[in-house]
């Protein structure tokens, strides 16, 4: 084995050190507070323009370590990733099956770092069961009309295109008929309201209202797209989420210290605990980005990261809120507040992590499933 | 080279090799019957047959010895590898072997930062002499107490002691009581004087250094017990991954309301959370034996705590040994759960793996002060 980082490595996550130091300041983590819109224009489209997307972009002929020290230093350093994510996975998807209109027209303009993308695929009665979703699309002469409504479709009020999953045919088996549209947002019949969120986060709900659209913008095949959302969450399982307990402990003792209780025993062996952990993560992490390299069909390396990722950090944020328990109770925009109100944040932060992008529940079904070899329970 | 998560050929042949020869040579019946004592003559001989216990001195490296090591774990195997490779490696650097020989010049290896001059010169060929004819070393974890060293892994077998008495290093034989005191994981474990004996003074402690041992640079002790920690990590891994298979296999078998038990959520989002565990502290596990074996110790290493990087061996070592204890005690306590009331009974294989589980990881004392330590070496006081 081995745990080197390759210099050629080193260089690109150097550029991208820069770039977030250069990027990224006070003012802009407050207006993606300010906003719950979690992203950062002016970093996101120098990624873009230095060529940094296209590099990360998950793909066969893709180096998966270069999106593993893209969303690992992003994390590292609190810089909103989450838009950047979306772009990605959807880039990747392009890059895999998209027509050449599709490149030209999206391709370029998320590669480029111009252009945001969402994602439409839970709705309001289906969330882990995606196959029951409602959304239709109908074959109306050489256009599709579609109806529904998306939940959790995060940065659809910033984005250009959506990833919008449909039934269109409902006549086969459960995982069958489905289609997978990029549309533009600004089609005719889309309307997007804002979720507000426990943390600053805003997400929205969206709906489709006889959206008329050709097929220039239906991704793969019709009838095909549970097989486009697989590739689709392959490529997503690469954008990170697993690295939040190294900013929460660099604030956790950056307010320790300050606070003087750094010398504690009960609070020094807590944070070794989560130094411990935050190495695990790191570990699990670069294993699937190792699996991915090696070629591999994405196995549940994934999962296994996620759900210890997660866990620890819902469960590491908790105690930080406790230990620095009442400063800690008070947000950003109060004077004083731990950690600058990042523990505060932590706790919120921390508990969609382990609802999006497949519960932690599903996520126990896949290992118990496809690790452990235990029965299908349903 | 770059990040590889996959075992070198030599290690994949080292893997295959031992997991046969523990699978036919340290079966279960080997197991029960070496308890309560937990040391199996026989099988030290076949293990020394195959120069097992002189592989690192044949040029092993620490990354092949934890592939070995977490196979002697899952196998439960009743030897005391880990601590004889740990203390050979002590004596070898000052020339010894555990059974007396001189191999080549003798290294002048004092345990304090610098050299004073109180450190002695290598041992004279008479205390050379007073180590022939042994054949199992191991290593006291803590200094002796009032001429004794407490409790010592593998302290009942074997022949040398190689610990710290005061401000000496030292390596005492001796004969093994072959007794160990009634144990909770059947461990031969014992108490040994540091003064009885043949003793060989192998280095004293630098006075100005000598109430601060644990500081860098590392003492060969600590070095030593380092590895202690990180091999104790693989079997405890081997532990926890047999333990994890075995509960897997007991609840796709063990039927209850028609159907296997492993059928239910509950138990399967029980067993779910095992393989994390286990996995991310064998790779700490790896990470830690990497970074020794490329020279990343006594400061070589990075330890970055804003960016959570980290390549220095001696925490590695240490968050693995904490890591991967965890990791036995909740796969051993979740799989005899989901045995119900035969995983408690001595008949099921399951006992063995969960007594074993916390004797190998509490034999060192309470972790808790192993994770202040851990948190000394990150956050310097």
């Amino acid at each position: 084995m081995d745990f080197a980082i390759e210099a050629h490595h080193r260089q690109f996550r150097d550029q991208i050190r820069n770039l977030i130091a250069e990027h990224v300041d006070d003012e802009v983590i407050e207006e993606a507070h300010r906003t719950g819109t979690n992203h950062a224009a002016s970093l996101h489209r120098a990624l873009g323009e230095l060529g940094v997307l296209i590099r990360a972009t998950p793909g066969p002929e893709k180096d998966p370590v270069e999106l593993w020290l893209l969303s690992s230093e992003m994390e590292k350093a609190g810089a909103p990733f989450d838009s950047t994510g979306m772009v990605l996975t959807i880039a990747g998807v392009i890059d895999a099956i998209g027509t050449s209109h599709q490149r030209d027209t999206i391709g370029s303009g998320l590669a480029a770092g111009t252009d945001l993308v969402c994602f439409g695929l839970t709705e309001p009665d289906g969330g882990s069961d995606l196959a029951a979703m409602r959304t239709r699309a109908e074959r109306d002469g050489n256009q599709w009309v579609i109806n529904g409504a998306k939940m959790w479709t995060t940065m659809a009020h910033v984005a250009d295109w959506v990833f919008l999953m449909t039934r269109t045919d409902t006549s086969g088996g459960r995982y069958d008929g489905f289609t997978v549209f990029l549309l533009p947002m600004h089609t005719l019949g889309i309307t997007v309201d804002p979720v507000f969120t426990m943390s600053t986060e805003r997400s929205n709900a969206t709906f489709y209202d006889d959206v008329v659209v050709g097929d220039e913008w239906v991704v793969g095949e019709p009838d095909n797209g549970w097989a486009v959302l697989g590739l689709m969450l392959g490529f997503e399982r690469g954008m990170g989420n697993t690295g939040f307990l190294t900013p929460l402990l660099r604030r956790f003792t950056s307010w320790a210290t300050r606070a003087g209780v750094v010398d504690e025993p009960s609070v020094r062996t807590r944070m070794a605990q989560i130094a411990i952990d935050a190495q695990m993560c790191e570990l699990l992490t670069q294993r699937t980005v190792w699996t991915a390299a090696t070629g591999a069909p994405p196995g549940v390396e994934g999962s296994i990261a996620k759900v210890f990722a997660t866990d620890a950090y819902v469960r590491h944020a908790q105690w930080a809120q406790a230990t620095a328990a009442p400063e800690s109770l008070l947000g950003f925009d109060e004077a004083r507040a731990a950690a600058e109100g990042w523990i505060d944040h932590d706790i919120v932060h921390s508990i969609p992590q382990t609802i999006q992008g497949g519960t932690n529940e599903i996520n126990r079904n896949n290992i118990a499933e496809r690790f452990l070899g235990l029965p299908r329970f349903r | 080279m770059g990040i590889d998560f996959a075992l070198s050929d030599q290690q994949e042949t080292l893997e295959t090799t031992f997991a046969r020869f523990f699978a036919a040579e340290s079966s279960v019946a080997v197991v029960r019957a070496s308890e309560p004592l937990g040391f199996d003559a026989e099988l030290w001989t076949k293990l020394d047959a195959m120069d097992a216990g002189s592989i690192r001195a044949d040029g092993a490296t620490l990354s092949d010895l934890v592939v070995i090591a977490e196979r002697a774990g899952s196998s439960m195997a009743p030897v005391p590898l880990v601590e004889h490779w740990v203390a050979t490696q002590i004596l070898a650097a000052h020339g010894l072997t555990a059974s007396g020989q001189t191999v080549g010049p003798s290294a002048d290896a004092p345990i304090g930062s610098a050299p004073s001059p109180s450190t002695p010169s290598a041992p004279a060929p008479s205390a050379v002499a007073a180590l022939a004819g042994t054949s199992i070393a191991t290593v006291a974890l803590s200094p002796a107490m009032d001429g004794v060293w407490r409790l010592v892994p593998a302290g009942a077998v074997a022949d040398v002691v190689v610990g710290i008495d005061g401000d000496e290093l030292m390596a005492v034989r001796a004969e093994p009581p072959m007794e160990a005191p009634t144990n909770h994981a059947s461990m031969p474990m014992a108490d040994r004087p540091s003064t009885d004996g043949e003793r060989v003074i192998l280095g004293r402690l630098d006075p100005d250094s000598s109430t601060t041992f644990l500081s860098k640079p590392l003492s060969l002790h600590q070095q030593a017990i380092n590895e202690w920690r990180l091999l104790t990590a693989a079997s405890l891994l081997g532990i926890a991954t047999e333990a994890l298979a075995l509960g897997v296999a007991y609840v796709n078998e063990r039927q209850q309301f028609g159907r296997p038990i492993g059928a239910y959520q509950s138990i399967q989002h029980g067993l779910a959370d095992l393989p994390a565990m286990i996995d991310g502290a064998r790779s700490l596990t790896h990470k830690a034996a990497w970074a020794a074996d490329t020279g990343l110790v006594d400061g070589a290493g990075e330890i970055d705590m804003d960016r959570g990087l980290i390549t220095e061996c001696g925490p590695l070592a240490s968050m693995a040994f904490l890591a991967a204890g965890d990791a036995a005690a909740a796969a051993t306590e979740r799989s005899l759960h989901y045995h119900g009331g035969y995983g408690f009974s001595k008949e099921y294989d399951i006992q063995l793996l969960f007594r074993r589980a916390r004797g190998w990881a509490h034999v060192g004392g309470n972790p808790e002060i192993e994770r202040a330590r851990l948190a000394d070496m990150l956050w310097p006081r």
